[in-house]
C-alpha cells in the first residue's frame, strides 16, 4: 500500500504531464504498471544479497546459539540435550560470578571516558597553530588495534622495569606487579581500556563543540554565564547528540571487551581478570574445554545483558524515526 | 564558541596554554612513545637496564629480525587479503541496502532496518559456535576467505545504518525528479545516488580497513595455523615467542599497528566524518 503512495506524489508533483495528448494514454498506464511494479520490486532486488548474508551469518546464529545451549555438546560429536542444566550449572560456577562482577565493573568504569573525552575535547577545541595536529595525536590510540595496544600496556605496566612501576618507585610507592595482582588486574586492564575509549569520546565531543550554536553562547555570556555554568546549562544540552553515541558505543565497548584481557593476561591470574565474552571463549574454544553447550549458555546471559541496552537504543531510534521524518 | 577561543585571553594563560599543549600530549601518548622508543633499541640496552635512557645506538635491525626471524610479511599480506576485500564486500552490500531502506516506503522498511542495527550491537560470543561451526561446514575453516564472508556480512549491519542515513539526508527531489523522467529504478541508483555517496562511501572505507585490520577475535576463532592468521592473531603468538624481548615485541607491535595508521592519517577527514555521524544531529 504505501509503496504506491510514492507514485502519486510523484506525479503530483508535476502538474504539466497530466494534460499529456490522450493518443499516447495507452502506452502511458502500461509504462506506469512497470514503474510501479519495479518500485515495488526493486527494493527487493537491492535487499538481497545484503539481507541473506546477515540472517546467515548474524540473525541465525543467535538462535542457533540460544538453541546449543540447551545441549552438551564438543563441537564435533553427537549433541545431547539436557534442558537448562547448563543454567543450571551456571548458578553454582563462581568463575561465572567473577566474570559477571568484572563485566559490571568493567561497564561503570567505562562510563569514565565519556567525561574524560569531553574534558579532552573542551582542551583541544582551540585555534591555535597546530591544533589539528594535537588533535589527531590525542586521538591516535583510538586507531591502533587493541592487540598492540594491550601489548603498550604490558610494557608499561612491567614489573621492575616498566614505565609505570618506575612512576611508582619515583613517587616512593613500592612497584605493584599489576597485572600479577589479583586486587588489580582488572582496573589495570580496564585503564588500558579506556585509553582508546577516550580518545573516540574525545573525537564525538569535538565534532560536537564544533556545532554548538554560537549566537547561544553570544547570550548566555551577555546573561553572565561563565565556566561550568555555561558548560553545565548551555553546552552540555547541546552536545547531547554526541553524548548519546558516546555512551552507546562505550556501553557496548565494556561488553565486547575481550582482545585486552586476551593479550595482557588470558584471564589471569586465577582467573580473576576474566570477563564473560573471554570465559565463554575459553569454556568453548580453549585447551580447558570445546564445551559449546556451556560457552553458548554463557554467551547468552551476554546477549541478554547487552539486548537491554540494544533495546533502549532502538527504541530511541524509533521515537527519533517518528518524529524526524 | 566554548571554551573562549585562548587568543582572546591574557598574554600568560596563552604562554600556559602553548606550554600545556605539548606537555599533556607526551603525558597521554607516554606508553606509546615508550613503545617506540624501545622498537629502536639495540636488544643490549634492555639487558643491562638502559630502559628509559638514551637508545645507545639507533638500532633499526630489530624490524630486520621481526621480517627476517619470522612469518611477519606474511601475516601482514594476510591481513590485507582478508581486510580490502571485506571492505569492497561491505560497502558494496550496504550502498544497495541502505538505498533500498533510505528511498522506498515498504511496511517491513523500519523493521528490516532495526535489524541491522541490533545486529551489529550483539555480542560476538553469541554468534561465535554457530558461525565457527558453519564455516567448518563450508570447508571455508582456516581459509582467508572464510574469514572474509563473516567479516562481509558482518560489517553490512554497520555500513547500512552509515549509509542509510547518509542517503536519507540526501535531497529527495533529484530522485523523485528522476523518477517523474521515467528513469528505471536501477538506473537512478546508479547514475543519480551512488556519484552522491561518495563522501560516504570514503568514510566508510576507511572505517572498516581499520575495523578489520585490527580485529583479533575472529582472526582467532576462524583461523588456526600460519598460513591464513592476520596480523593481530600473529603478532599473539610472536609475542609468546619472544618472552620479555621487548625491542622485538614492540618492533612488531609497531609494524602491525602502522598500516590503520597511515590510513588515518591519509584519510583524516573522511575517517573522522565517519565516525562521528550522528554526533551533530539534532
Amino acid at each position: 500500500m504505501s509503496e504506491q503512495a510514492l507514485a502519486p506524489v510523484s506525479s503530483g508533483n508535476s502538474p504539466k504531464f497530466s494534460g499529456g495528448p490522450a493518443t499516447s494514454g495507452a502506452s502511458k498506464t502500461r509504462s506506469s504498471k512497470w514503474i510501479a511494479n519495479q518500485r515495488k520490486l526493486a527494493p527487493w532486488l537491492f535487499l538481497a544479497p545484503g539481507v541473506v548474508m546477515f540472517l546467515v551469518y548474524v540473525i541465525a546464529p543467535i538462535g542457533q546459539s540460544l538453541w546449543i545451549s540447551l545441549y552438551e555438546w564438543d563441537g564435533i560429536g553427537v549433541k545431547t540435550f539436557i534442558g537448562i542444566a547448563n543454567y543450571i550449572e551456571l548458578i553454582d560456577d563462581e568463575a561465572f560470578y567473577t566474570a559477571l562482577y568484572n563485566n559490571v565493573l568493567w561497564l561503570v568504569l567505562y562510563m569514565l571516558a565519556v567525561p574524560a573525552g569531553l574534558l579532552i575535547a573542551i582542551f583541544l577545541n582551540q585555534t591555535v597553530t597546530g591544533i589539528r595536529i594535537y588533535k589527531s595525536l590525542f586521538f591516535f590510540p583510538f586507531v591502533i588495534s587493541q592487540i598492540v595496544v594491550g601489548l603498550i600496556f604490558s610494557w608499561f605496566y612491567a614489573p621492575n622495569f616498566g614505565l609505570f612501576t618506575k612512576l611508582l618507585e619515583f613517587m616512593g610507592v613500592e612497584g605493584i606487579a599489576i597485572l600479577a595482582d589479583e586486587r588489580f588486574v582488572t582496573y589495570g586492564i580496564i585503564v588500558a581500556g579506556l585509553w582508546p575509549q577516550i580518545a573516540y569520546c574525545m573525537i564525538l565531543y569535538l565534532t560536537g563543540l564544533n556545532n554548538v550554536s554560537p549566537d547561544q553562547i553570544e547570550a548566555a555570556r551577555l546573561d553572565g554565564a561563565k565556566g561550568w555554568k555555561m558548560l553545565w546549562y548551555v553546552i552540555i544540552p547541546q552536545l547531547r547528540p554526541a553524548t548519546f553515541i558516546a555512551v552507546v558505543v562505550t556501553i557496548i565497548g565494556a561488553l565486547r571487551s575481550f582482545d585486552l584481557v586476551s593479550i595482557m593476561t588470558s584471564g589471569g591470574p586465577y582467573g580473576s581478570s576474566r570477563v564473560l565474552s573471554y570465559y565463554m571463549y575459553e569454556q568453548a574454544l580453549s585447551e580447558y574445554g570445546f564445551r559449546m553447550g556451556y560457552g553458548a549458555s554463557i554467551a547468552v546471559v551476554l546477549f541478554a545483558i547487552m539486548m537491554v541496552f540494544i533495546t533502549l537504543f532502538i527504541v530511541r531510534m524509533l521515537k527519533d524515526e517518528r518524529e524526524g521524518y | 564558541m566554548f571554551p573562549t577561543p585562548v587568543a582572546n585571553a591574557s598574554a600568560p594563560t596563552r604562554v600556559a596554554y602553548k606550554v600545556a599543549l605539548p606537555i599533556s600530549l607526551v603525558v597521554w601518548l607516554l606508553p606509546l612513545i615508550g613503545v617506540m622508543v624501545t622498537s629502536i633499541r639495540p636488544g643490549s640496552d634492555l639487558a643491562m637496564g638502559n630502559y628509559f635512557g638514551v637508545p645507545s645506538s639507533f638500532e633499526l635491525g630489530n624490524y630486520l629480525t621481526v621480517f627476517q626471524n619470522t612469518p611477519m610479511g606474511l601475516f601482514i599480506m594476510n591481513s590485507f587479503k582478508v581486510t580490502i576485500p571485506t571492505v569492497i564486500g561491505a560497502v558494496a552490500l550496504s550502498c544497495l541496502t541502505g538505498y533500498a531502506l533510505a528511498t522506498y516506503k515498504f511496511k517491513t522498511n523500519l523493521w528490516l532496518f532495526f535489524m541491522f542495527v541490533a545486529g551489529n550491537f550483539v555480542p560476538f560470543q553469541i554468534l561465535m559456535v554457530p558461525v565457527r561451526d558453519l564455516t567448518l561446514k563450508m570447508g571455508l575453516y582456516d581459509t582467508v576467505t572464510g574469514l572474509v564472508l563473516f567479516h562481509v556480512a558482518f560489517q553490512t549491519g554497520f555500513c547500512t545504518l552509515f549509509m542509510r542515513n547518509f542517503i536519507k539526508a540526501l535531497p529527495s527531489e533529484l530522485i523523485e525528479a528522476a523518477r517523474v523522467e521515467g528513469v528505471s529504478e536501477l538506473r537512478i541508483f546508479w547514475f543519480v545516488v551512488l556519484p552522491l555517496m561518495r563522501p560516504a562511501i570514503a568514510a566508510l572505507s576507511v572505517l572498516i580497513f581499520t575495523f578489520i585490520w585490527n580485529d583479533f577475535f575472529w582472526a582467532t576463532v576462524l583461523v588456526q595455523g600460519t598460513h591464513a592468521m592476520p596480523v593481530t592473531g600473529g603478532i599473539i603468538s610472536l609475542n609468546g615467542q619472544w618472552v620479555a624481548q621487548w625491542h622485538l615485541v614492540s618492533a612488531g607491535s609497531v609494524v602491525a599497528a602502522m598500516p590503520p595508521v597511515i590510513m588515518f592519517f591519509l584519510m583524516q577527514k573522511h575517517f573522522i566524518a565517519g565516525l562521528t555521524l550522528g554526533a551533530t544531529k539534532g
